[in-house]
């Protein structure tokens, strides 16, 4: 089987009450790569959440399928399991728990009892990840993302995203506070994923990130919904031009989340 | 006022017991003295909890008689998982009231160590212990509590490490109550002379279920002149039984006591532990874990008192709290006048794992002196439900996600204690506990 399908249809999302996404389409399968562009607070990660579960987020109508499967009736630990990652925007940081143990946690919990991941395997490969990463050793022994600095915690990200080999990945602004050097770690360590099994959504307000991961296609959220989509082109262009023109194109004044086109 | 205390030991009793341990006359003369004056005494009052209608003082009899351990392929399974049984060179374990095992490396003892019970201790090294024994730590006529430990002391040990002499192995003691009679009236008192260091790790661990059970503990620690002793604790007793521990320590010029205190009873219990920061550029360091569970009711005070210049006092409590159970937390840093340029840091975090747990922390700064540095954090909450979701995020259950956030809650004390078997315990018991 050539990877799988994540099928988000008319999605309505709201937060303590207020609506934020009206009507998402979108649709991630193995082998693609998919960017989803827009200025801030347009309800990009507002998306992301709902689709991994946060518990904060409340999806009022619409669907969202993995390989046909109802997302919304899976816990969030569940959505895992079947294959889903988001790389978090804002990671958390959990005192006294040590990123291996966190990550070998998170392996364990796809495996049956007694079939548990050996120590050393799983040290062998999260060495090789880390070196291809660039990260300090370390990093596997302190507490999960506590104290770590911005660009650590999104290559720590990555990091998860490596070891845990999703099906379908969910990158949330994985490029923000990075310099061009560790960009291009991060971007190194996502390319390594690329293949027909692997299906990427990437989240980012910038084109930067695209010059070294080639999307597929590029989406545009305002407003809460997707308003253009099209291909690398696209992208090419917002870089070149900024927003404004599909802000006229679709005679919107204010893209955030709250104004009505 | 005083309430009507009916005891299960006379004072003619108690005369017999100390002439039939061949104890010298200012012990006995001490634990007559102490059972008089008992009844006039006020109960502790530790501060938010209520305690006066908690058994302290009831109790079947004095003493149990237990057999001895001829090796340490007899002990139960769950005291050996403590032990590292190849390894064990410094160790002492009480059977109940019965001193039943005790080795001290043969080096150690030339260059003067002394480990042994405390009864033997008294025996031995009286003017010793005489020197030590509840004056300048804990005071006989402190409170009620006190005066009755004084008059019943049951068991204990006694370690002294003389002056200059650095032990590398741990020093460990097991206290074993294995028979549902037993009162607990243990005395550990830890000297610790001067440029010397040690580290001293204790197990309380019951092996029944008692029902109306008293155990009465005092520690007391004396490190000397650039001493440094590590004390680390791990308290398992049964549900039936109720508790008063009390552990101090005085510390000398540049003198450093770090406490690891696993406090995890499963009965009601009040603690007390406070380090007396006497000498100039003393340090004084706390971490204590506690679990509360089921109906349970207990108060954890921690105090570290700074006389000494430059002395350094560091409080750092975490408590998980589910079921019923209910913990008051209290911490005090208090810098005495004179004491210039000390510092006093304290933080006390608690977890509450269900609606009707409570846990309170109230962290005070009592200061008297204007030239010195203070601190402390305190906060109640529940488990955070965006890091669960973070972590079930990456694929782990609800239930795995809520291990781990616990674990890690309490993993900064836990890390602290000095020997593995213990470390490993104590995580074990936090495991059980929690569940
Ligand atoms: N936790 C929250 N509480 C209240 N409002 C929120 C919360 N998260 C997001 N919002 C609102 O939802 C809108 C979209 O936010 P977000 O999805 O984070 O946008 P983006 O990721 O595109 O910057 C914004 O108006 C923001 O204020
Ligand atoms: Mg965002």
């Amino acid at each position: 089987m050539a990877g799988s399908t994540l099928t988000i249809k008319d999605l309505h999302v709201s937060i303590e009450g207020k609506e934020i996404l009206k009507g998402v389409n979108l649709e991630v399968k193995g082998g693609e790569i998919h960017a989803l562009m827009g200025p801030n607070g347009t309800g990009k990660s507002t998306l992301s959440s709902a689709i991994m579960g946060h518990p904060k987020y409340k999806v009022t109508s619409g669907t969202i399928t993995f390989d046909g499967e109802d997302v919304l009736e899976m816990e969030v630990d569940e959505r895992a399991r079947v294959g889903l990652f988001l790389a978090m925007q804002y990671p958390s940081e959990i005192n006294g728990v040590t990123n291996a143990d966190f990550l070998r946690s998170a392996i364990n919990s796809r495996r049956e009892e007694g079939e548990e991941i050996s120590l050393m395997k799983f040290i062998r490969q999260m060495d090789k990840k880390m070196e291809l990463l660039e990260m300090d050793e370390d990093m596997a022994q302190r507490y999960l993302n506590e104290g770590f600095s911005g660009g650590e915690k999104k290559r720590n990200e990555i990091l998860q995203l490596m070891m845990i080999e999703p099906k379908i990945a969910i990158l949330d602004e994985i490029d923000s506070g990075l310099d061009i050097d560790a960009l291009k770690v991060v971007s190194k360590g996502i390319n390594e994923m690329r293949s027909e099994e692997f299906g990427c959504l990437i989240i980012t307000h910038y084109q930067r990130l695209l010059n070294y991961i080639s999307p597929d296609y590029v989406h545009v959220m305002m407003q809460g919904r997707v308003v253009k989509s099209g291909g690398p082109e696209l992208a090419q262009r917002l870089e070149a031009e900024g927003y404004d023109w599909i802000k006229q194109e679709l005679g919107i004044e204010d893209e955030t989340v709250g104004q009505e086109a | 006022m005083t309430t009507e205390t009916k005891l299960p030991v006379e004072k003619e009793n108690i005369r017999s017991y100390s002439q039939q341990n061949n104890e010298p006359s200012w012990l006995s003369e001490l634990r007559v003295e102490a059972l008089a004056e008992f009844e006039n005494l006020p109960m502790p009052k530790p501060d938010k909890t209520k305690i006066d209608k908690w058994n302290f003082t009831s109790f079947k009899s004095h003493t149990v008689e237990s057999e001895a351990f001829t090796s340490l392929e007899e002990l139960p399974e769950e005291v050996k998982t403590l032990i590292h049984i190849e390894e064990a060179n410094n160790l002492y374990i009480q059977r109940n009231n019965t001193a039943a095992f005790a080795i001290l490396d043969e080096e150690l003892k030339n260059q003067g160590v002394i480990f042994t019970d405390i009864v033997t201790a008294a025996r031995e090294h009286g003017d010793l212990v005489q020197k030590y024994f509840m004056k300048d730590g804990v005071k006989v006529n402190e409170h009620r509590l006190t005066a009755l430990h004084a008059a019943l002391l049951n068991g204990g040990a006694f370690l002294y490490v003389p002056k200059n002499v650095e032990i590398k192995e741990p020093v460990q003691a097991v206290f074993i109550v294995d028979n549902a009679d037993t009162a607990l009236f243990n005395h550990v008192l830890v000297v610790a002379e001067a440029n010397s260091s040690v580290t001293y790790v204790e197990n309380y661990i019951s092996t029944v279920e008692a029902e109306n059970g008293v155990a009465n503990i005092i520690t007391e620690v004396f490190a000397g002149d650039n001493a440094k002793v590590e004390y680390g604790a791990v308290d398992t007793l049964s549900k039936g039984i109720t508790t008063y521990v009390n552990r101090r320590g005085v510390a000398g010029r540049d003198a450093r006591i770090e406490w690891a205190l696993g406090l995890m009873n499963d009965g009601n219990t009040i603690s007390d532990n406070t380090t007396y920061l006497m000498g100039d550029g003393s340090y004084g360091d706390t971490k204590t874990v506690v679990v509360g569970r089921g109906e349970q009711k207990q108060n954890f005070t921690t105090q570290i008192i700074h006389h000494g210049k430059r002395s350094e006092g560091f409080i750092l409590k975490h408590g998980v709290m589910k079921d019923s159970a209910s913990s008051i937390f209290n911490g005090i840093g208090k810098i005495e006048h004179g004491a210039t340029k000390a510092n006093a840091e304290q933080e006390s975090r608690v977890l509450m794992l269900s609606e009707k747990a409570r846990g309170d922390a109230n962290p005070a700064l009592l200061i008297d002196e204007d030239d010195v540095t203070a601190g402390h954090a305190a906060s109640v909450g529940r488990v955070d439900p965006v890091q669960l979701y973070y972590l079930m995020s990456r694929g782990i259950t609800k239930q795995e996600a809520e291990r781990l956030v616990i674990h890690g809650f309490l993993a900064p004390v836990v890390n602290q204690l000095p020997i593995e078997g213990v470390r490993k315990q104590l995580t074990e018991v936090i495991e059980r506990k929690v569940k």
